[in-house]
Parts: structure tokens; C-alpha cells; sequence
């Protein structure tokens, strides 16, 4: 019974600072609708504040007045990150934002190194609150029962700010519906300015809150935002309670499978997250998205059309040149261009769905992976020819996009987005805990081509009829019917169903077409690399496509290819320098800013200004 | 019109990496380690190869030519690395490949050099893996095995009168490999012993407050560490405030390195039995000398074993050079076959059977001295009595 309670005692202490920083990005989400990704960055800049503050500062008093004004000073650069870099870019398309807020990752992370440097900092303990008290004979951190006790005031505090102030009603407004906040007078700059300075600083007292558990080290950002996404979605886009709900059941599951299944604890949080959004699509305490989001947000995409002559021999030359590479250039060229073909088939099948389809994938990575690891596997096992195994490889992300499909196209907008997560994290996890058959974290290696591939220029020229084959196929679905049909779901759901059209059946197979040639991408991956490890998996990887994808133009056609060229070459030029993430993620930043229809969107729209295209038809 | 794009940037990529290194009166060395991910490991281990190559260079450099470094960031991805891998010996001309932390990206990279046929020095990977399960030709590496530091915990373990033992390590290939070492050599040795609970944290994710409840509940009589860096801290933190270590032998892999004993100051665990480098003990002899000339070089910084490391990866390539006589794939091939370096550590030598170095490891007690964390009562011991037979080492590797 006092081993139970302890545990229970652990578990709603270690939900203390999750439910902080969690609650934070709800906020910012059901306001602004931005997914910031950034947020674990907010929340390492917090825990690194406390830390300098609390070794100026002495005494209790020292303490605790740090951890506030570490929530203050994150807070204010929350405002800083929004007036400089989201602001510019609300009127792009929906969820471009988030490509802002990834470079803004990059930079934090770099100027914390700089700033801090790179060891490990533990953090102070808490004055007068350092040893344990025994509940039931079990001892219990007297600092775990402060913050047990702390976290309901916090919840209060922000109730009473949502439920009882005049700013919170505005804030509510705002989650429901902004656009009638907006037209009712309502100056939307500053509301979201507010909500971002709220939802910061509570990431940043998140932060300096754990300190005496724990410390700040440059992993944190990108360790906890996994389980951030995992508490807001469980309680719902936006709601507060559902947040603290949900961050108190994550962290007590997590505390009891630390005792009875120590090996699988990843894979725990990632089949609650499924098993919740399979019941309630819309998390514990989240609201349906409301149905008058109707027809697509911003200015309408351009009518698409076969490339004209100009464009197809465009095409056949810059082809031609690709094809004499081997002998013009060095090997290593040979190198560069395999990966970036491999990256631009990737984003492509993720711009087919999310593009054309409508439907925002965060966890695209999964087909990429596990087409991957499906050949990888294979090979390792049976031994099977590598030319099979290759084949394996597209079709086994299919049959996986096909399972995952079935579940994820009943949902929509994000919470569509949030259950391709679950699933991704869920393949992820299994990967990496089922160490006897994937070899987790060591990965399976030795998964070469056969002899006649084998060499450099032979897998480059292999990659490029595959790859570009790859992409024409689904340049070319898009001017099929599937591609017109697809269309008319993501336009008008309604609209299209009434037509007759399946919608289910027409995402679905869009879903599995994506997952198949994401897999085909990952396929290539494999041999390329001759080996395969859990990484191909993760949420980054979802992440690094989906963000090419925003930054080549998510209204065109090519966007996904162009973005994953340009973001793999600067990759390639900037790694070779020392602070390389800051500078990317300054370009990354700039490019946002400039061009916030992407690459692609912003050039065409330059040449229509200056007549080298035409105009459309409905703009003029 | 995406084709054209594609290819607009691919050529454009093209034309500016092609812009070549002909200044070629080096020999390079690429070296390839997660700078970024994993700075608080990776920067220690690059200073200790900028000391190397100075005093190599200094003293001549080797045959005749100064020896450079290529130092790149893979951002710990093992495909950014292959590729990395590939750009440095296709067209930065690098001689062989050197670096990496991370034990998948070292398998990456060997697997690659044996597809390749690249010589690859594995400085600090952990997986035994790599010389053993998927050890191949033109794979070698430097670090201790971790087998080896395992064991000699082992040993001194079945020393006490313990029974019931705890584990508590990373849920990795690592930390599986480094208790399963640890289990193997003790029940040897101690057959009697019992391993009442395992305990699995991600690794970097570790929830400490819960481990060191799922530990205490086991009530075992001694306790395996394998974990480190912030899940050490966050383990003994809470252990120690919930009186998890009293009354209880610790065993630490790694704990005593300054790199994972260092961030926990005062706090560090007192009387846990360890592996780990204690550089404040040296008195005199090349150990000494090193930590010297390491102080004297980076005033602001105390040698960790990552220092010590880099320093005596580069003086292996260094010797491997001198040795081979050339930079030909074949020739440092040959050279490597029972290489023999003079190290801070004392002579120690790269194997023939599994192409692994003969890198010993300290281990002490750990005390806490000056508000530090430190090791007293060490030795250095050699790592040939804790090696597992030819034979094992044979069965495990793959035939050539």
C-alpha cells in the first residue's frame, strides 16, 4: 500500500512541470493556432534562466524568485519569437507557421551552447525542502510534495484567468472561432502576443520548476516535446484541464510501468496516446473542430496543369544533365545527389497528401522508416535477394499506410495530423525497445545492393530512374482522377461526397499511395546507406518533410521537391561550419519571412508581377 | 516543372562542392563526431586531437607531412554520417576515417568501410558490436571494451558477500550488452548471485524517482549502474534523497569518468566501485605528463577521459602512418596488425584477432573531495585477464 502511494505521490510530481509546458502549448495552439515546435526549446531556456538565477540569487527567497523570473524573461522572448518571426507570417498558408517555429529551434539551440556551454548543468536543490518525509513508511521527496501542492494553484490561477478576467474571455472567443474575435474589434495582434508571453513563460517555469530533479543539458528541448505533444493531444487542442488530466495520467502510467514493464515504458505513452484518440478523436476535454472551416483557408491554389513545351524540355535537359554527372563530377557528387533524389522523392509523397489531399501527416516518417526497415529486415533474416527486398520495401509502407489509413482518415485537420503521430511513435517506439528482432538503437547493418548495383555511379543512376520515375508518378496522379478527385475532398468534403465521390475510400487510397512511395523513398535509403537505425523513424524525420514541404509551397505542385533540394544543399554547404545550426536556422527564418507562400509560390507569384507568367483567370 | 526545380538546385550543389581541395601536402584524416548533439562528449575528445596533431606536427608531423584533421558534424544521424564519410574520402582525400561517439553511427560507418574498403578507426563507440558480432576487416577500435569494464566491476563485486543484485541501465544495445557482461562474469565467478530487479530507463529520459522506487521495492543488497550523463544525475539525486545507495554496494560503469562525475559536484556518490579516469591522481610518468600538457594547452579546462581519448586516437593514426611507411589502403591494413602506440596509458597495442585496441581502464572508489566528485584507491588495470577467450571471440565474429 506505501509502495502504491509513493508511487502515485512520484508520478503527480513528475506531471508538475510536464503539465506546465504542455498547458502552454495548448494555449498557444486553441489561440493562435500555431503548432509550435519550438516550445521544448522555451522550456530548456527556462531550466538553463533558473539555473544562472538561482547561483546570483540566494536563499529560499532566491529560489523561488528565480523560477519566477525565469518564467518572466522566456516569456518575453516568447514575445520576441512572435513579433519577429510568427508575426510575419499568420497570413501564410495554415501550419506554415511551423516552419518558423523549427528554425527558431535551431538558433536556441546553438546560442544556448554559446551561451552556456556544453556540459551538463545539474540543477540546485531547494533550499529548506532537501530531504524526504515517510508517508506509509516510504520516503517521498519533501520537494515532490511542494510541487504537488504548487501545480493545483497553477491550474487555479490559470482557470480563474481563462474562466473569470476579461482576457480570458477574449482568449475563449479566440478558441472558438477568431476570425468573429477579429471582425467584433477585437485587436488580434495583441491577443496573440498575450497568449504567446503566457504560454512561454509557463514552458519556462516548466523549465526552472524541475531544476532540483533534475538540471539543464541541450537535449532537454527536443527530449520532452515528444511527451508535450503527447499530453496536449490526449486532453484536447486548447483545453487546460485536459492538459493537467492528461499530463497526471501519462506521468502515473509512466511511474507504474516503470515497475512492471521496465522495457517498454516508450511504447506505453504511445498506445495510450492511440487508444484515446481511437475513442475520442478529439482528446479527453477537446472540442470537435467546428465544421464552418469550410473550403480551404487563404488565398484558393492555382488550377494545376500538365507542364507546357517550355517547362517538359526543361525537364528533358536538366535530365540529360543529371544523367552525365557521373562523368563530369566527382563521386561524391554522385553521393550528394542520391540523397537529395532519396529526400525529394520523401517530401514529394508527403506534399501528395498534404498538398493535394488536404491531409497534414506529422508522422509521414513512419512510411519512410518502415519501408526501410521492411527491407532492411529481410535481408537480415532471410537472406533475400536485395532486388525483392527492394520491392518489399514500397510495399510494405503501403500495407502500413493502408492499416493506419483505415483509423487516421476518419479524423480531420489536426487531430488527423495528431493520430499519423501516435501511430508514427508507436512504430518508432517498437523499433527501438524491440531490441531482440530490430536490434534498436544499434540498428540492422550490412544491408547492401546486390554486386551489379553495387557500385557508386550504378546505385546513382538506379536512384535517379527510381527516384524521378517515383516523382512523376505522382506528378502524374495528380492530373489523374484520383488526383481531381482527392482534390474535391480536401475543397469541400461535403460538397464532394454529395457528388458521389467516396471520401473515405478516395483519402484512404491517397494515404496508402503517400505511404508507398514515402516507403519506396525509404527503400532506396537502405542501400544507400547499408544501414537502417530508429532515428529514420522519429518525429524529425516527419518533421524535416513536412517542413520542405511548407517551405517549397504547399499550394504547388513542386514545392516538396524544390524545398527538400534546397533545405538538403544548404544542409550540405552548412554543416561544414561551426555554429552551422544557428545560421540555418536563421535562412530558414528568412526565407519564411520573404517568401511565405514557399519557394515555389512566392517565384510564381514574383513572375506574374512582372508578367513572365499569367496571371489566372480568377485573380484578375 | 519539380523536375526542373529539383535538378536547378542539384546542379547548383554541384558546382559549388566541386570547387576542389588541391592543397594536398597533408595527410588527412576525416573525422566524423556528433559536435552538436552530443557536445558535452564530443568537444573534450576534439581538444584532445588538436594536442595530438600539434605535438605531432611539431616533432615533423609523419612521413615528412604535416597530419590534418577533418574534424565534420553529422548531427548524430547515421545517414548524415555515411555521407560525410563518403565526401571525406572521395573528395576531401582523406587517408581513413576516424570519431564518432554514438554507437549506431560507428556501425554505420564500419559496415560502410567494409562495403568501401575505407580503414575506419572506431575512437569511442561503446558497442563491443563493433569488433565482435559485426566486426570486419577494416574496422578497429580504440575505446575499452566495454566487456572488459563490466567484468572487472564483476570481479570486485564477487568479492563482498552480496547475493541480490539490481540493474539499472539505458534501454539500449549499450546498456543491454554492459549488463549482460556484467551478469555473465559474475555468476561465473560467483554463481550463487541473484539479479532480483532490472531496471530499463530511455535513455535521457530517465524517470529517476520511479526507478529508484522500482529499485528500493527489490530490496536488493547491491546495486549495477550502467547509466550516465543526465540520467546519472537525476538517478543519484533522487537515490541519494531517498536513501537509495545506504547500506548498499554500488557498481558504476563509466561513473567515474570526470565527464559524467564533474557536473555532479558535491553531490557525487560517495564509496561506489568504478571505471572512470582519475587525472588528479597522476603523480608523474607520460600519464601525468598528458593531463599537463592538456591544462597547459586549454588552461580553462580539466582533461576528461574524452581528452584522453582523441588524444590517443590521433596518436594511433599517427603511428599507423609512421608504421605503414605509406597511406595505402593495403599497407595501413598491414600496419595495423598488432600496431603497437605509446600512449599516456603506457604501450598498448591493436589486436590481430578482433582488431581491438588494448586500452586498459582505471577503477576506484568514488569520494567526494573539495566539494568534487572524485576516484581514490584506483589502479590502472590492463584489460587482458577480462577479455573473453579466443575462442568466444572467434564464434562471435564473422568469418573473413
Amino acid at each position: 500500500m506505501g509502495f502504491f502511494v509513493a508511487q502515485l505521490l512520484t508520478g503527480l510530481a513528475n506531471a508538475a512541470a510536464l503539465f506546465l509546458v504542455a498547458s502552454g502549448l495548448s494555449l498557444i495552439f486553441g489561440v493562435t493556432r500555431i503548432v509550435n515546435f519550438a516550445h521544448g526549446s522555451l522550456y530548456m531556456l527556462g531550466a538553463y534562466f533558473g539555473i544562472t538565477l538561482m547561483n546570483i540569487l540566494p536563499g529560499a527567497f532566491g529560489f523561488w524568485g528565480s523560477i519566477v523570473l525565469s518564467g518572466l524573461i522566456v516569456g518575453l522572448i516568447g514575445v520576441i519569437i512572435e513579433m519577429f518571426v510568427l508575426r510575419p507570417v499568420y497570413r501564410a498558408p495554415e501550419l506554415f507557421q511551423l516552419v518558423a517555429t523549427f528554425g527558431v529551434i535551431l538558433v536556441i539551440q546553438d546560442l544556448a551552447l554559446l551561451i552556456w556551454g556544453a556540459e551538463d548543468q545539474l540543477g540546485p536543490r531547494a533550499p529548506g525542502l532537501k530531504s524526504v518525509v515517510r508517508i506509509l513508511g516510504e520516503p517521498v521527496p519533501q520537494y515532490d510534495l511542494a510541487l504537488i501542492a504548487i501545480t493545483p494553484f497553477i491550474l487555479l490561477g490559470l482557470w480563474w484567468l481563462i474562466a473569470k478576467t476579461r482576457i480570458g474571455i477574449l482568449v475563449r472567443a479566440a478558441t472558438q472561432d477568431r476570425e468573429m474575435v477579429g471582425a467584433l474589434g477585437v485587436n488580434q495582434s495583441w491577443l496573440f502576443t498575450g497568449v504567446f508571453f503566457l504560454g512561454s513563460a509557463l514552458a519556462g517555469l516548466g523549465g526552472a520548476i524541475q531544476l532540483p530533479k533534475g538540471g539543464a543539458d541541450l537535449l532537454m528541448d527536443l527530449n520532452i516535446i515528444s511527451a508535450v505533444f503527447v499530453v496536449v493531444v490526449i486532453g484536447g487542442m486548447g483545453s487546460i484541464p485536459g492538459a493537467f488530466v492528461a499530463s497526471v495520467l501519462i506521468s502515473v502510467l509512466n511511474v507504474f510501468g516503470v515497475s512492471y514493464i521496465p522495457q517498454s515504458t516508450l511504447v506505453l505513452m504511445y498506445v495510450v496516446m492511440a487508444v484515446v484518440l481511437l475513442i475520442r478523436p478529439y482528446g479527453l476535454f477537446g472540442r470537435e473542430e467546428k465544421a464552418g472551416e469550410h473550403g480551404q483557408v487563404g488565398e484558393p491554389d492555382r488550377p494545376i496543369r500538365p507542364a507546357g513545351l517550355v517547362g517538359r524540355s526543361f525537364v528533358a535537359v536538366l535530365l540529360i544533365g543529371l544523367a552525365a554527372v557521373p562523368f563530369l563530377f566527382s563521386n561524391f557528387s554522385q553521393v550528394l545527389i542520391t540523397d537529395i533524389i532519396i529526400a525529394c522523392l520523401f517530401a514529394a509523397s508527403l506534399q501528395f497528401i498534404l498538398s493535394t489531399g488536404g491531409l497534414v501527416s506529422f508522422g509521414h516518417a513512419a512510411y519512410f522508416g518502415g519501408g526501410a526497415y521492411a527491407a532492411a529486415l529481410l535481408v537480415s533474416y532471410t537472406e533475400t535477394p536485395m532486388e525483392l527486398a527492394f520491392l518489399f520495401a514500397p510495399l510494405a509502407a503501403g500495407l502500413l499506410a493502408i492499416v493506419f489509413g483505415w483509423f487516421c482518415i476518419r479524423l480531420s485537420g489536426v487531430y488527423f495530423a495528431m493520430l499519423t503521430l501516435a501511430f508514427s511513435q508507436l512504430i518508432w517506439s517498437l523499433v527501438f525497445q524491440w531490441y531482440d528482432l530490430t536490434g534498436g538503437d544499434d540498428g540492422l547493418v550490412n544491408i547492401w545492393p546486390s554486386e551489379w548495383l553495387s557500385g557508386t555511379t550504378t546505385y546513382y543512376y538506379f536512384t535517379l530512374i527510381v527516384g524521378v520515375g517515383g516523382i512523376i508518378l505522382l506528378r502524374h496522379l495528380n492530373h489523374a482522377p484520383l488526383g481531381y478527385t482527392l482534390r474535391a475532398t480536401r475543397d469541400s468534403a461535403r460538397q464532394a461526397e454529395a457528388t458521389g465521390i467516396n471520401v473515405n475510400v478516395v483519402q484512404w487510397t491517397a494515404f496508402a499511395v503517400a505511404g508507398a512511395l514515402a516507403g519506396l523513398a525509404g527503400g532506396l535509403f537502405v542501400f544507400s546507406k547499408g544501414s537502417i537505425f530508429p532515428n529514420e523513424l522519429e518525429i524529425g524525420k516527419s518533421f524535416d518533410a513536412l517542413i520542405v514541404v511548407f517551405l517549397g509551397g504547399v499550394k504547388t505542385l513542386s514545392g516538396g521537391v524544390v524545398g527538400a533540394a534546397f533545405m538538403e544543399t544548404i544542409k550540405d554547404w552548412l554543416t561544414r561550419l561551426e555554429y552551422w545550426r544557428l545560421i540555418l536556422g536563421l535562412v530558414i527564418i528568412g526565407v519564411v519571412i520573404i517568401a511565405p507562400d514557399g519557394i515555389v509560390g512566392s517565384l510564381r507569384k514574383v513572375s506574374e508581377k512582372i508578367g513572365l507568367r499569367r496571371t489566372e483567370e480568377f485573380m484578375k | 516543372m519539380k523536375q526542373i526545380k529539383t535538378l536547378v538546385a542539384a546542379a547548383t550543389a554541384l558546382l559549388s562542392v566541386t570547387g576542389s581541395s588541391l592543397a594536398a601536402d597533408t595527410i588527412k584524416i576525416g573525422e566524423i563526431n556528433h559536435y552538436k548533439r552530443l557536445a558535452a562528449f564530443a568537444e573534450p575528445y576534439k581538444k584532445g586531437i588538436e594536442l595530438a596533431v600539434e605535438e605531432i606536427n611539431s616533432d615533423g608531423g609523419v612521413l615528412g607531412k604535416p597530419l590534418e584533421f577533418i574534424f565534420r558534424d553529422d548531427n548524430g544521424k547515421p545517414g548524415e554520417a555515411i555521407k560525410i564519410a563518403e565526401e571525406l574520402m572521395t573528395r576531401d582525400g582523406a587517408v581513413m576515417l576516424t570519431g564518432t561517439i554514438l554507437s549506431n553511427i560507428g556501425l554505420a560507418i564500419s559496415s560502410m568501410a567494409a562495403e568501401k574498403g575505407y580503414i575506419y578507426l572506431a575512437a569511442e563507440p561503446l558497442a563491443d558490436a563493433l569488433v565482435w558480432q559485426s566486426g570486419n576487416p577494416y574496422t578497429f577500435r580504440l575505446r575499452t571494451s566495454t566487456y572488459v569494464q563490466a567484468a572487472m566491476l564483476a570481479e570486485e563485486a564477487a568479492k563482498t558477500d552480496a547475493i541480490r543484485y539490481a540493474t539499472i541501465a539505458p534501454n539500449y544495445a549499450y546498456g543491454t550488452a554492459a549488463v549482460e557482461a556484467f551478469k555473465t562474469n559474475l555468476k561465473k565467478l560467483k554463481p550463487e548471485v541473484e539479479f532480483v530487479a532490472e531496471q530499463w530507463p530511455a535513455l535521457f529520459k530517465i524517470d529517476a524517482g520511479a526507478e529508484v522506487q522500482a529499485l528500493e521495492a527489490a530490496k536488493p543488497d547491491a546495486i549495477y549502474n550502467v547509466t550516465f550523463g543526465t540520467d546519472l544525475q537525476k538517478l543519484v539525486r533522487d537515490g541519494t534523497t531517498r536513501g537509495l545507495f545506504e547500506g548498499r554496494k554500488v557498481y558504476g560503469l563509466l561513473t567515474g569518468e570526470p565527464e559524467y562525475l564533474d557536473p555532479l559536484a558535491d553531490e557525487a556518490p560517495e564509496g561506489w566501485f568504478v571505471t572512470g579516469y582519475p587525472w588528479y591522481g597522476f603523480e608523474s610518468g607520460p600519464e601525468k605528463e598528458f593531463v599537463d600538457a592538456y591544462m597547459a594547452a586549454f588552461p580553462d579546462e580539466t582533461p576528461k577521459i574524452g581528452s584522453l581519448v582523441g588524444y590517443m586516437t590521433a596518436k594511433s593514426i599517427a603511428a599507423l602512418i609512421t608504421k605503414a611507411g605509406s597511406t595505402e589502403t593495403d599497407a595501413l591494413l598491414e600496419a595495423f596488425k598488432g600496431l603497437k602506440v605509446d600512449t599516456p596509458m603506457g604501450e598498448i597495442s591493436y589486436r590481430e584477432l578482433d582488431h581491438q585496441s588494448t586500452m586498459g581502464a582505471y577503477v576506484g572508489t568514488t569520494a567526494v573531495k573539495d566539494g568534487k566528485g572524485v576516484m581514490v584507491d584506483w589502479e590502472y588495470k590492463a584489460p587482458g585477464d577480462y577479455m573473453p577467450s579466443e575462442e568466444e571471440i572467434k564464434a562471435m565474429r564473422p568469418a573473413e
